[in-house]
């Protein structure tokens, strides 16, 4: 594969891998939510986000060329193989939790997507279009939660700040370029998402704000998800989980 | 069907308004929220409308437990869309109980304290992936038969949400008998898997229906009342005629040595379930009553915080949007 494809591959997959793992998780809620229109909603995300999946790693698969498809991707690849943020992988804890990584994910989706829905690539441009959509639904949505739940009662409040305290170190990554971003910006498939950041804090500050939240202060990133380079344990048990039937019964059809 | 063993409440009420009311079901007039209605027809109908709304609820559980492992991004997404449904048919039946003065809260809690019941299939694991194939084709195949009739119910809140919750069934129980064709088409060991999944659901899916109740006082009125379109028995007669021929396309084999045809009623004779078994399931005895009722309450427990964090934070905008104003 020429070094074009290669990092085009490597972002498919950084896009399709985020939608895969954060769908999983969200996924995992399903039936145990706290009120019936949560259930209802989380399970609406999670079908946005494995649509999503289906639409990159098709994409992926295509570009590398070697006859795999996007369920070859997402079953049959062992954790040092997927691209996706340390964030979205990290076990779903409480509600609040859930709730507020959703948020600081949607946040990035919903600046990134629009750009990426004028990409110089036609599919990449035609999927983003499509998923900027529901991108902007779903931080609607989460914001909301984010606010009445930081803003509800003093426990309510608490929980959220925790939640907050222990995701942040997961946000920087999202922003840390990369020689892969680079030349996607080179060739106008993708922007650079360092230049992205003012926008985000923006967004994300005013949603804070409105909760009571505080920002916490510290600017220390956990990366490696998206360059492959480490992931967190989490990863690895949820793939046990996800392709183990394509894993004990090879080859059969579904 | 996921209403089983609905007793009806006898009506105390004055005869002449007790023969209106019959006299416009008997017109297939709908009944309204707003319209005089004997108490026993209330009665009746929150236990039925509720425990419906219930089984919507706890379905979500066996069914979810193969989401996070359903084999290609396809089938998952199916089997969301599906439990997803599931969650709107709870939501629009306690919206239809609802118009019949029973909050969405007190129903929940009855349900959690173990008071009102939720249909017995619910309390069978889901142990392989053809089970999710067979709780589709048997389970909604089983439901359907119920569903359908209860579109010309007579309380129109409730055949109202009948009609749409149908049309979503019938797409479930398609895409689970696609998921039984792929395992039966498939390699030795979906075969066996799917052969296993009849076994286990055989049975469990004759008695989602009740026991006979042709000779039940209860079923007579909710029959009258056109709460109840068919026996039991004429249901579970009419989901074995439908489903035997779909086994057999599926090269699957019925678990009943007395399964024959007979031409003379032009359906099948088969064997009745266990009904020890049934009752001892209503009881709390199945597999998983534990488990289900527990993962339910720890889902509402769990969930306190969330909902008054946003009661409390709907509250203090509407404070805050008075003290503006």
């Amino acid at each position: 594969m020429d070094q074009d494809k290669t990092q085009l591959t490597e972002f498919l997959l950084r896009m399709g891998d985020n939608a895969l793992i954060l769908g999983h998780r969200t996924s995992e809620w399903c039936g145990h939510a706290p009120v019936l229109e949560e259930d209802i909603a989380l399970a609406n995300t999670a079908l946005d986000l494995m649509g999503q999946t289906q639409l990159w790693l098709t994409y992926a698969a295509e570009v590398m060329g070697d006859g795999k498809t996007a369920d070859d991707l997402a079953f049959l690849r062992d954790v040092w193989d997927f691209r996706n943020l340390l964030l979205v992988e990290l076990p779903n804890g409480d509600f609040g939790q859930t709730l507020m990584r959703q948020f600081l994910f949607d946040a990035f989706q919903s600046i990134h997507l629009p750009r990426l829905a004028k990409s110089s690539d036609p599919r990449v441009a035609e999927i983003a279009e499509k998923a900027s959509k529901e991108a902007a639904y779903h931080v609607e949505r989460s914001a909301d939660t984010v606010v009445g739940l930081g803003d509800g009662t003093e426990e309510s409040h608490n929980r959220m700040q925790a939640a907050l305290d222990r995701l942040w170190p997961y946000i920087g990554e999202m922003f840390a370029s990369d020689p892969v971003d680079a030349a996607m910006a080179e060739a106008g498939i993708a922007p650079d998402p360092a230049n992205l950041r003012t926008e985000y804090d923006a967004l994300v500050g005013r949603v804070l704000a409105e909760a009571t939240l505080t920002v916490p202060e510290s600017t220390f990133a956990h990366k490696g998800g998206r360059t492959g380079q480490t992931h967190t344990e989490h990863l690895g048990h949820l793939l046990t989980q996800m392709q183990w039937l394509q894993r004990a019964y090879p080859g059969a059809t579904w | 069907m996921y209403a089983q063993m609905i007793q009806s409440e006898a009506s105390q009420d004055d005869p002449q308004k007790l023969a209106e009311f019959q006299a416009r079901i008997d017109a297939d007039i709908k009944i309204e929220p707003r319209d005089w209605m004997p108490e026993g027809y209330r009665k009746t109908l929150i236990r039925q409308i509720g425990q419906h709304a219930h089984s919507e609820i706890v379905g979500q559980l066996p069914e979810g437990n193969w989401i996070t492992r359903a084999p290609t991004l396809e089938r998952k997404m199916i089997l969301l869309a599906k439990v997803q449904d599931e969650a709107g048919h709870g939501l629009y039946l306690y919206c239809a109980a609802e118009t019949l003065g029973v909050s969405r809260d007190d129903l929940t809690e009855q349900l959690l304290s173990g008071k009102m019941k939720y249909s017995s299939i619910f309390n069978y694991p889901t142990l392989t992936w053809a089970d999710i194939g067979a709780v589709g084709w048997l389970v909604d195949g089983a439901a359907i038969m119920n569903q359908v009739p209860l579109q010309r119910t007579s309380y129109g809140p409730y055949s109202r949400a009948m009609i749409r919750i149908c049309k979503e069934e019938s797409f479930h129980q398609r895409q689970g008998f696609d998921i039984m064709m792929k395992m039966a088409q498939g390699t030795e060991a979906q075969r066996r898997m799917a052969q296993d999944a009849l076994n286990r659901f055989w049975y469990p899916s004759l008695m989602m229906f009740g026991p006979s109740d042709a000779e039940s006082v209860h079923s007579t009125q909710n029959m009258a009342w056109k709460i109840k379109m068919n026996t039991n028995d004429e249901l579970r007669q009419k989901f074995v005629d439908q489903t035997v021929p779909q086994a057999e396309f599926l090269g699957l084999t019925v678990p009943d040595e007395n399964l024959a045809w007979n031409e003379e009623k032009g359906g099948y004779d088969f064997s009745e379930p266990d009904w020890s078994e049934f009752f001892d399931v209503l009881k709390g005895n199945g597999p998983c009553n534990t488990e289900r009722l527990e993962a339910r309450n720890k889902a509402w427990d769990d969930g306190a915080w969330v909902r008054e964090g946003l009661l409390a934070h709907a509250e203090k905008k509407r404070a805050r949007k008075t003290a503006a104003e």
